[in-house]
This record gives C-alpha cells, sequence and structure tokens, in this order.
C-alpha cells in the first residue's frame, strides 16, 4: 500500500463513491443541489489518471504491472481478496473512462439544468463512474462479476430517470434483465472456474489454463460462458435487443454509458481475460461479434431517431471489436474501444446538442407533441450549430474511417487483423469474417454521412423551428470541442501499440509443460494484409460516403423511392429484423405462461391436495363420527334398550302383593319339579 | 448473570409476559404492556451483543454451556449452549424480536394477549436455538407453536382461521414425525456414562454410541427421511410449502416478519443441528443427497415462477422467501465451506431482507388498507424516502452486489456448484436461471408500484414515518453492511461449519459405504 501509484489508483476509484454517498443524502440541500460534488471528484480523478498516464510515459515499460491485494474474505482455503491490479491498459482505461465521465458531467450540468431530479442525476453518474473505475481495476473474476452487476445498476436507474414514462422504466428494465441473463453466463463461468482451479484471480487462473488444469471443451466452455457476460453488457447478438432502448435516459447518459464506457466494458473484459479463451472459443466470440456488427449496421441504415442511428451504429462497432479479438487482433480491439470511446461520445454528446436545441425550439412554439430527436424534422442545422456540426462532423469523419481520423487507425486496424487471421488460418469462416467487417465499414461510412446530411444540411424541414434553434452553452461545447480534437487526433503514433502488449498463456505457466505456442503468422504476412487491408477500408469508406453524398446531398436517387422498391427489405430493416417481436412472442411470453402455470398449479394443485387431504380427513371425521353415533353407540344403546326392556318388563312382576309372590313360587316349585321330571 | 446468559436470553422474555400479564386495566396499560415488551426484548438484544462479543470463534465446541437435571427418571436436562450455527440465529432472534415489538405498535385489539403470546413465541424460538437436549429442543419447538396460532389466528387478516389452523396443522404434522424420530434416538443412542438412553444431542452425533436399531441402515434412512419431512415444512420445501403463503399473508406484519425471518430458518437449522450430525451417512446416501437437491432446484425455479404470477405484494413476498430458501438448500447440498458458510450466511441475510420486506408492505397497508400491486402507480413521487428503502430492499433481495445477499447467495451457487462430494454443476446451472426470474419479479412490481404516473387515489398519502422508519433503518444497514463486508458473520460460522463438512465426509466410511 506504500505504492504511491497504487494509493493514487484508489483515490480515483474512492471519490465518486464519496460523492455518490454525499449527494444521495444531502444533494438536495447543497447548493447547486450538488452538481460540483460528483463533478469535481470526477475531474480530480481525471488529473491523478493523467499523471499515472504521464509517469507511464515517462518510465515506458510494456511490461509494468503492480497490484495489491486487501483481505476481504477467507473461507476455508478460499481467499477471497479486494484485489487492484494496475498495468498500462489499466491506466489508458483509468484515462478514458474518467475523461469521458467528466465532459459527461460537465456537458450535463448545460443539458439536465432545471430537471426535476437534477441531485438524483449526478448522484446516480458518481455511482456509475465508481462502478464502472472498481469494474476497469480489479484483478479477480469475482470482483469483477461484482462491478458488472454494479454498472448494470446504474444503467438501470440512469435509463429510469425520467421513469413517470413508462417507456423509459420499460426501457430500464429491460437493460437490466437482459444484461442479467448474460450476468448468468458468466457467473456460470467463474463457477467452472471455481471448481476447476480453485481461485478467482486473474493470474492464478491463467497460470492453471497454462498448466493445463482446465483444458480441452471445458476450457472452451467456461471461455464462451464467460463471454457471455459481455454479449449482455456489450449488446452482442442475441442480447443487443436492450440497447436502443436505453436510448430512453438522457442523452449524455447514452454517452457515457451506452456508448464510451459501461458497453465497452463486455470488449474490455474479453481483453483483460484474453489468454483464457481457446481458439474454438475465440472462433465463437469472432462469430459472434460480426454477426453484431452487420444486423446492426443494416438496421441503422432505416432509422429516423437521431438516436437510435447513433445508437445502432454503437452495437455495430461493439461487435466489430469482439470481432476483432476473436480473430486474434487483440490491439486493434482494444485499440477501437479508446477511440471509439472519444467519437462515439462526441457522436452522443453532439446530437444531445442537437436534441437541446430542437426542444428549445419547440418550446418556445409551444410545441409539445413533436419528437425533438427525429431527423425528419431537422435540416440546415449547420448554420445555426456550428460548434456542433464541425465537431460531429470531425466523429461523423472518424467512425467512417476516413484517412487519418482516429477511427481510421484502429478500424484499419482491425481489418488488418481479420485479414491477416484469414490469410494464415486457412479456415473459410475467417475469410468470412473479414468479408463482412469490410462490408459493414462501407455500411457504417454510409449510415453516419446519412445522418450527417439530414441533420445538418439541406433545406430546413420546419422554418420556424430552425429559425428558434441555437447552438448550446459552452459548458456543453466544451466538451464537444475536447472529444473533437481526440477524434482527429487520437490515433497518431502508435503509442497504444506500444504501451500494450499482447499477454501470452506461456508466459504464465508454472510448470515445464509449456503449451503450444501459437503459430505466429510471418512478418510477410502481416505486412501484406496490413497494406491490403488499408487500401480496401479506405475504399469502402469512400464508397459508402459516396452513396450516401449521392442519396442526401446530391438527392441523385430518392431513398423513398428506393424502400418502396425493397419494400420488404426496408420492413424488415426498419422494424430491426423483428428481434423485439420474436423474444416477446417465445422468451417473455412463455416465462408469462410458465409462471402463471405455476401459480395456478400451486394454489389449485399443490394446495388442492393439501385442502383435499383436510378434507378427506373431515369426512372420514364425520364418517367415523357417524359410525361412532349410529353403529358404536348404537350397539351400546341397543344393549343399554334390551336391559331395559327386560327390566320394564319384569318391573310388572314386582307388584307388591304377597299372595302374587306365593303363587308365583309354587309356580316356579311346580316348573322345576316338571323338568326333572322330563330330564330325568 | 452473565454466567448463564443463554438463560437470561432464552426466558427474559417470559419474564416480561408474565409482568404484562399483571399489568392492571387502566388508561395507560397499552402503553405499560409495550414498553415492557421493549425492555425485555431491548435487554435480549443487549445480551445477544454480549454473546457476539463473547464468543470465540476459533472453536467448534458448544460455547455458554448450562446443563442440568431435569427429569432425572427419563435421563431428560436443561442442556442449552452454541455454537458457530446457532450463535447466528439467536442474533437474528434477538433483533427481529425488538424490531417487531416496534413494528406491533398499531395492534389495538387485545394489547395484552397479544404481546404476552409475542413474548411467549420469543422464547420458544430462542429456546430451539439455544437447546442441547432434544427433548428440550422438541418442547421449545411445540412452545413456539401455540402463540404463533393465537396469534395469526386472532390478531390476522380476514381469513386468519383458515391460516391459522393450516398452519398448526401442517407443523403438528412435522412435530409428530420429528417425536418419532426423538424417540428412536433416544432408546438407541447410549449414553456414554450410564449406559442408559439418552436425550443428549451432542451424544446422538457420537456414531460410536449409535446401537440397536440405529445399527441398520435402512432405518437409518427412514428416520433420516422423517427428520427430513419435519423440518421440510418448516423451510418450507416443495411440495411443503402451501401453509407458507396463506400463513404470511394472513399474519399481522411483524408476525410475518416473524414467521419469514426466523420460523422458517429452523428447518435448515434443524436439518443442520440435527439430521447432518447425527445421520451423516444418510446424507451421505446418493439417492437422498440428490433428491434433496432437486427439491431446493424446484424451490428456487419454481417459487420465482410462482412469485412472479402473485398480485398480492405480500404473496409475492411470500413466495419469494420459497426461493431464497431453496438457495439455503442448494449451498447445504453440496457440503463445501463456500456452499455451507454461505448457506448459513444466507440464512441469516435472509432473515433481515425479508424482514425489511415485509416491514415494508405493513408500511403500505397500514396506508392504502390493500396490498394489490396493479392498484398503485407512481408512488415514488408521493413517499421518495420509502421509495429508498423498497429499492434497498428490493435489491438485496434480487441479489445485488454490494448488499448483503449477494454474496451469501453467490456463495451457495459457487459452492454447491463445486462441490466434489457430489456433481451438482447440472441442478447448479439449472438454478441460475432463478437469478434472472427474481430479477425479473422485484424489477416489475418496483414499476408497476413506484415508477410512472402517481395514482390520483393516492395525492394524499402520507411518506413513512419515525416509528416505522425506526424499525427499517437499522436492518438496511445491517443489510448493506454485511453486503460490503460479510467477514463479522461469516467468523461466527466457519470453524462450526468446517467441522460439519468433516464429520459428513467422514460417515461413508464410518457405516462401511461408498
Amino acid at each position: 500500500m506504500d505504492n504511491p501509484i497504487l494509493t493514487q489508483a484508489l483515490i480515483v476509484l474512492l471519490l465518486p463513491l464519496a460523492a455518490f454517498v454525499i449527494q444521495i443524502f444531502v444533494g438536495k440541500r447543497l447548493p447547486r443541489q450538488g452538481d460540483w460534488l460528483p463533478t469535481s471528484a470526477i475531474f480530480i480523478g481525471l488529473i491523478l489518471a493523467i499523471t499515472l498516464f504521464g509517469r507511464m510515459l515517462a518510465n515506458y515499460d510494456p511490461a509494468f504491472k503492480i497490484s495489491h491485494r486487501f483481505d476481504w474474505i477467507n473461507i476455508g482455503s478460499l481467499q477471497i481478496s479486494f484485489g487492484i491490479l494496475i498495468d498500462n491498459l489499466t491506466v489508458i482505461m483509468l484515462v478514458v473512462v474518467t475523461l469521458v465521465s467528466a465532459l459527461v458531467h460537465l456537458f450535463s450540468i448545460g443539458y439536465m439544468h432545471g430537471d426535476v431530479r437534477y441531485s438524483r442525476y449526478f448522484a446516480y453518474l458518481a455511482i456509475f463512474s465508481f462502478s464502472m473505475l472498481g469494474l476497469v481495476l480489479v484483478d479477480n473474476f469475482f470482483g469483477i462479476y461484482i462491478f458488472w452487476e454494479l454498472v448494470g445498476l446504474s444503467s438501470y436507474l440512469l435509463i429510469g430517470h425520467w421513469y413517470e414514462k413508462k417507456s423509459a422504466s420499460d426501457a430500464a428494465i429491460k437493460a437490466f434483465i437482459t444484461t442479467r441473463i448474460g450476468d448468468i453466463g458468466m457467473l456460470i463461468g467463474i463457477m467452472i472456474i471455481l471448481a476447476t482451479l480453485g481461485t478467482f484471480g486473474f493470474d492464478e487462473v491463467f497460470a492453471g489454463v497454462a498448466d493445463g488444469k482446465l483444458s480441452g471443451g471445458l476450457l472452451t466452455f467456461a471461455g464462451i460462458m464467460i463471454f457471455f457476460g459481455a454479449i449482455g453488457k456489450s449488446a452482442q447478438f442475441p442480447l443487443h435487443v436492450w440497447l436502443p432502448d436505453a436510448m430512453e435516459g438522457p442523452t449524455p447518459v447514452s454517452a457515457l454509458i451506452h456508448a464510451a464506457t459501461m458497453v465497452a466494458a463486455g470488449v474490455y473484459l474479453v481483453g483483460r481475460t484474453f489468454v483464457f479463451y481457446s481458439a474454438d472459443a475465440l472462433l465463437f466470440i469472432g462469430v459472434i461479434g460480426t454477426i453484431t456488427a452487420f444486423i446492426a449496421a443494416t438496421i441503422a441504415i432505416t432509422q429516423m431517431d437521431i438516436k437510435k442511428v447513433l445508437a445502432y451504429s454503437t452495437i455495430s462497432q461493439l461487435g466489430y471489436m469482439v470481432a476483432a479479438l476473436g480473430v486474434g487482433g487483440y490491439m486493434a480491439g482494444l485499440f477501437h474501444l479508446m477511440t471509439h470511446a472519444f467519437f462515439k461520445a462526441l457522436l452522443f454528446l453532439g446530437s444531445g446538442s442537437v436534441i437541446h436545441a430542437m426542444h428549445h425550439a419547440y418550446h418556445e412554439l409551444h410545441d409539445h407533441h413533436s419528437d425533438p430527436q427525429d431527423m425528419r424534422n431537422m435540416g440546415g442545422l449547420r448554420t445555426k450549430m456550428p460548434i456542433t456540426f464541425a465537431t460531429m462532423l470531425a466523429a461523423t469523419c472518424a467512425i467512417s474511417g476516413v484517412p487519418f481520423f482516429a477511427g481510421f487507425f484502429s478500424k484499419d486496424a482491425i481489418l488488418a487483423a481479420a485479414l491477416e487471421k484469414a490469410l494464415t488460418s486457412h479456415n473459410p469462416i475467417h475469410m468470412v469474417i473479414f468479408g463482412t467487417l469490410l462490408l459493414c465499414a462501407g455500411i457504417t461510412a454510409f449510415y453516419m454521412f446519412r445522418l450527417v446530411y439530414l441533420t445538418f444540411f439541406g433545406e430546413p424541414a420546419k422554418k420556424e423551428v430552425h429559425h428558434h434553434a441555437q447552438e448550446s452553452p459552452t459548458v456543453m461545447t466544451v466538451p464537444l470541442i475536447v472529444l473533437g480534437v481526440l477524434a482527429v487526433a487520437g490515433g497518431y503514433g502508435h503509442w497504444f501499440e506500444d504501451l500494450v502488449t499482447k499477454p501470452d498463456l506461456a508466459a504464465y505457466a508454472t510448470t515445464a509443460l509449456v503449451s503450444p505456442a501459437v503459430p505466429e503468422a510471418g512478418h510477410e504476412a502481416a505486412h501484406t494484409a496490413h497494406t491490403m487491408a488499408m487500401w480496401l477500408s479506405i475504399f469502402a469508406a469512400g464508397l459508402g460516403i459516396l452513396i450516401s453524398t449521392a442519396f442526401y446531398y446530391w438527392k441523385k436517387f430518392s431513398a423513398e423511392a428506393m424502400a418502396e422498391r425493397f419494400k420488404p427489405v426496408y420492413n424488415f430493416l426498419w422494424n430491426k429484423w423483428y428481434f423485439d417481436e420474436l423474444y416477446a412472442k417465445t422468451v417473455l411470453a412463455g416465462t408469462h405462461l410458465f409462471s402463471r402455470i405455476s401459480g395456478w398449479f400451486d394454489l389449485k394443485v399443490i394446495d388442492g391436495l393439501v385442502n383435499g387431504v383436510a378434507k378427506i380427513t373431515v369426512l372420514g371425521s364425520r364418517l367415523s363420527g357417524w359410525n361412532d353415533n349410529k353403529i358404536v353407540d348404537g350397539l351400546v344403546n341397543l344393549t343399554a334398550n334390551v336391559v331395559g326392556w327386560f327390566g320394564a318388563t319384569l318391573r310388572e312382576v314386582q307388584t307388591g302383593r304377597v299372595q302374587n309372590y306365593i303363587l308365583m313360587a309354587l309356580g316356579a316349585v311346580v316348573l322345576l319339579y316338571v323338568l326333572q321330571l322330563a330330564f330325568a | 448473570m452473565l454466567s448463564n446468559v443463554l438463560s437470561w436470553i432464552i426466558f427474559l422474555p417470559i419474564i416480561g409476559a408474565a409482568l404484562i400479564l399483571l399489568v392492571p386495566r387502566n388508561e395507560k396499560q397499552t402503553s405499560i404492556i409495550r414498553w415492557i415488551s421493549v425492555v425485555a426484548t431491548g435487554l435480549q438484544v443487549v445480551l445477544a451483543v454480549f454473546i457476539f462479543m463473547k464468543f470465540d470463534r476459533n472453536t467448534a465446541t458448544m460455547q455458554m454451556v448450562e446443563q442440568a437435571k431435569w427429569i432425572p427418571s427419563y435421563n431428560i436436562e436443561y442442556f442449552v449452549g452454541i455454537d458457530g450455527l446457532s450463535v447466528s440465529m439467536v442474533l437474528l432472534t434477538a433483533l427481529l424480536s425488538f424490531i417487531c415489538i416496534f413494528a406491533s405498535w398499531g395492534i389495538e385489539k387485545a394489547v395484552k394477549g397479544y404481546f404476552a403470546l409475542f413474548l411467549l413465541l420469543d422464547t420458544g424460538m430462542m429456546g430451539v436455538f439455544c437447546a442441547l437436549d432434544f427433548f428440550l429442543f422438541y418442547v421449545f419447538w411445540e412452545v413456539m407453536l401455540l402463540p404463533m396460532y393465537f396469534l395469526i389466528g386472532i390478531w390476522g387478516g380476514p381469513r386468519r382461521e383458515y391460516a391459522a389452523i393450516k398452519f398448526f396443522l401442517y407443523t403438528l404434522f412435522g412435530s409428530v414425525l420429528m417425536l418419532v424420530a426423538m424417540l428412536v434416538f433416544y432408546f438407541n443412542v447410549k449414553d456414554p456414562v450410564t449406559g442408559g438412553h439418552t436425550f443428549n444431542m451432542l451424544h446422538m452425533m457420537d456414531q460410536t454410541l449409535h446401537q440397536g436399531l440405529l445399527s441398520q441402515f435402512n432405518v437409518r434412512l427412514l428416520v433420516f427421511a422423517a427428520l427430513y419431512i419435519g423440518f421440510a415444512i418448516k423451510i418450507p420445501a416443495f411440495p411443503f410449502h402451501t401453509w407458507l403463503p396463506d400463513a404470511h399473508v394472513e399474519a399481522p406484519t411483524a408476525i410475518s416478519v416473524i414467521l419469514a425471518g426466523v420460523l422458517l430458518k429452523m428447518g435448515t437449522y434443524g436439518l443442520l443441528r440435527i439430521s447432518y450430525p447425527v445421520l451423516p451417512d444418510a446424507m451421505m446416501y446418493k439417492p437422498f443427497a440428490y433428491g434433496f437437491v432437486v427439491i431446493a432446484v424446484i424451490n428456487i425455479v419454481y417459487g420465482a415462477l410462482c412469485a412472479m404470477a402473485q398480485k398480492d405484494l405480500k404473496k409475492m413476498v411470500a413466495y419469494s422467501s420459497i426461493g431464497h430458501m431453496g438457495v439455503v438448500m442448494l449451498g447445504m447440498s453440496g457440503l463445501t465451506p463456500l456452499g455451507m458458510n454461505g448457506a448459513v450466511l444466507q440464512m441469516f441475510n435472509h432473515g433481515t431482507v425479508t424482514a425489511m420486506l415485509f416491514l415494508l408492505v405493513g408500511v403500505i397497508y397500514d396506508r392504502a388498507h390493500h396490498r394489490d400491486i396493479e392498484g398503485f402507480g407512481g408512488l415514488s413521487q408521493k413517499m421518495p424516502i420509502y421509495t429508498g428503502i423498497v429499492m434497498v430492499a428490493f435489491f438485496a433481495n434480487l441479489g445485488l452486489p454490494g448488499l448483503s445477499s449477494f454474496i451469501s447467495e453467490a456463495f451457495s451457487f459457487l459452492g454447491a456448484f463445486s462441490s466434489t462430494a457430489f456433481n451438482l454443476r447440472v441442478y447448479t446451472i439449472i438454478a441460475t436461471l432463478g437469478i434472472v426470474l427474481v430479477a425479473g419479479y422485484m424489477l416489475w412490481t418496483l414499476q408497476r408500484m413506484f415508477l410512472g404516473q402517481l395514482n390520483p387515489k393516492y395525492a394524499d398519502l402520507p411518506e413513512i414515518n419515525g416509528r416505522e422508519l425506526f424499525t427499517l433503518v437499522p436492518l438496511a444497514i445491517i443489510v448493506i453492511f454485511l453486503g460490503v463486508y460479510p467477514a463479522p458473520v461469516l467468523n461466527l460460522l466457519e470453524v462450526t461449519m468446517n467441522n460439519l463438512i468433516v464429520v459428513m465426509k467422514e460417515a461413508p466410511a464410518l457405516w462401511g459405504m461408498q
């Protein structure tokens, strides 16, 4: 604990927690409802994280790694400690998380101004920052599961911030439950790890895998189960359905949680535990990521809600990162995580700025029905909101992979990794992955420029709205500018590749048994793949932008006519491949049906049985009561009656007259005499 | 006083009850009765804290033992003592009894009878957790039954008589089976000193003293089954659980708290105190062990599904208890340190969390006079503090990290999955379904009652009051504290539970089984 780096990291972690505790109890009574408290907590965290980053650059050591464990729970031989692990990747993630978080705090001060639960909102932001930082810092699977669930909680709370709207609380529940399904998989994975290796710590687990204590099919299964957690949190197919709905939350929240940080946690998880995945598990991961990237990209083409487009774009980009890790592009996937965090946060905050302006304009016009997020109501906003426009354009170039913007470098790295894998593995699936990712690059460029054209170019859809729209206040534009700079410049100079090393399983082995080394592709192949991927990527992006411009800027083609012509396809995409409908009719309806059947079964059958037994007992007791009354007691009474009858009859004899008695005695003597004669 | 602290903690409530019966009828009667109850249970809490401080965490042997002859001709003793298993339950009972006195403040009908019976119940519960003589255990077990019957049957809701009789008969049925088992033990366990019969539980746990019928494996299995049914009714384990929704729904708030918080634990406590150590080979018998875990899984999944189907808030909480007690059984089934400690911790945590839930149901019922989940809406706008506490309790119930239930449930699952004695992996994986289902019905309930637009019917609902807060806040603090740092309770249990596992694992060798 005497290590200053550890202390510093702990302070970064605990400041938002302290801010949360204060804010939740007394936030409302503080000046400005306490918004400055979590904001300054996270800004101090940012400064500390940046100094850590500076120290890291100054001491330039790719193998830098420190960790510390605090005693928490000991049961038998098992020690579950709260451990912190800091390496270069952690430091980079700390900077990314604190930076985006700090900017979102700042932006929120403007965006959420006058909100009903302003102080509560900042408390929730603080607990989110704490959970997310914890997730980045922990050194074991149990700890990551804890923070994994906690970010889910903050996501739930913030999506449901405007819970008066049923759609908001529905979306919050959907997010929590859907991600929890993924968490169950992760729990199963953790259970397998504990049962086979007896520990949770990353290093110990990897050592166990390297030593062959967990291997073969079970290792693959465990890997896929752990990855299931990422499927939930990072909105991968088939659990991606919650993320678009999560846009019900305030837009800064979408930028922070549902674009830059929490949804990327799944990618971080796979990266952090990269050596844990067998080749088969990685193939599974790659396929899931590719499917996700493709499905989401196609849906994004047709959406009209500005935030929905960005939501599907996020899903698609997350699929990209996951696919990158799946094809072994460790560096590429994590690098894209970082650049994406900047440009996607920027896109969301920019859309927030637009929505803010639209909302303001509708407010001026006393229009409470029109949707401020529908791009069909926008257009021509570039003159009204120059800063928002410029920064969003930069981000769009970055995400589309326009050369020399941040996203270009990372996306190129992903495509290169995929191509390299396809060229070396001789597995046709890897070729399909590369082809699909390339196609997605084109689609991404298309729909992103579509968004920019619809929002900022062309004639305003509604003149009076356009007239009232205005640029957002400084507190909101400053974050945009900072992120804009990063979206332009964040990808230069190989620094990421230099600082982060791809982990090697063999390095964890404690016994002589060396696991078979992964055959590294020749330098030649890597170089060819890189050059080829770069040109293909530029080509795809260019084509996408070109088509988009033809449709939405030059208006050479009509999107409406196109939609009409390919109606079935358009409907299919517009309805998001009908995933929601499918789940509603199967999983949800099934659960409700089962629940109702169980409730009925419990009441009617099991309790019915209990009551039946009681009734039979009562019946039995009545029967035996009747038996007792009529038969048993009847017999007793009969005996008594017979005796009584005899008594009554014989009583007649007792007349009290001596003559009668003498007569009877005489009669008896005569009778006896006769009997004696008869039997003698 | 401190040398026989257990006797004091057991009989303090009875002294209180006796005093209450002496209170003369006047205008101050009600408040005198209440305050006598507060003092009696408050002193109990003080003693519990004393026990907590003084308890030696490093030994599995019985502590604070008191032993005296009671009915010498049958070798029946007054024999009490606690180990790690019982001490956690003693603490829980003292805490909940004290809180429940305040939750009973609103009782208007026959106040004297209510509090006297409540304190009698308290003595019964404490006695069960401390008794080490099976006969004494049985007496305390029955002492609980009677006050409970009247407390539900007189102070309960509209169907109170049905619920009370159902509870009474069901429990009595279990008691009879327990009585049979007790007599088998009595006649077939040799007193090491006199060579006669014995009710001493510690002697019963010594396998070398078993003789006669108890040396026949089939008899041991039969006795185990009889004991199991007796305890399963209390847990309650499927399919013996249907008394619980009725009893919980009809009982007044404080009694529901006691029922769910303490009485359910007696089932699993009985299994761990008697069935496991006295007949370890029967528990290790494969068909029994797997049957046990199957019932645990049914409890978890089926309980959650039933809870989801409920329209009455209190009934939903009741079914949720069935699911969570299933987690306790799951943890107990694997015989791993993680699972066993997790299970007992879960007993404690479920006690506090479910107590919060029933108290919260009581708060809203006192105001709205109904418990129909669909009949509310938007309450958070009117009752923000209440909603905040509800959220703590709901999220604890669905096992959110940082709140107490998470750790105990996670340990129970992890422990069962990593069992080396049996292969429980598939069962545990099926049981994880319950984790999603619980989240589903808890959040859905939260939404329907507290989120959305405020139901205009409840526009002037008063916020939770100070007395109600006083009952809930201590529990919330414990739930949060143990969620962050469960060691204080785990340290109490650990040595005892680990010792029990050793005993269990030695059993097959002892009885020549494989």
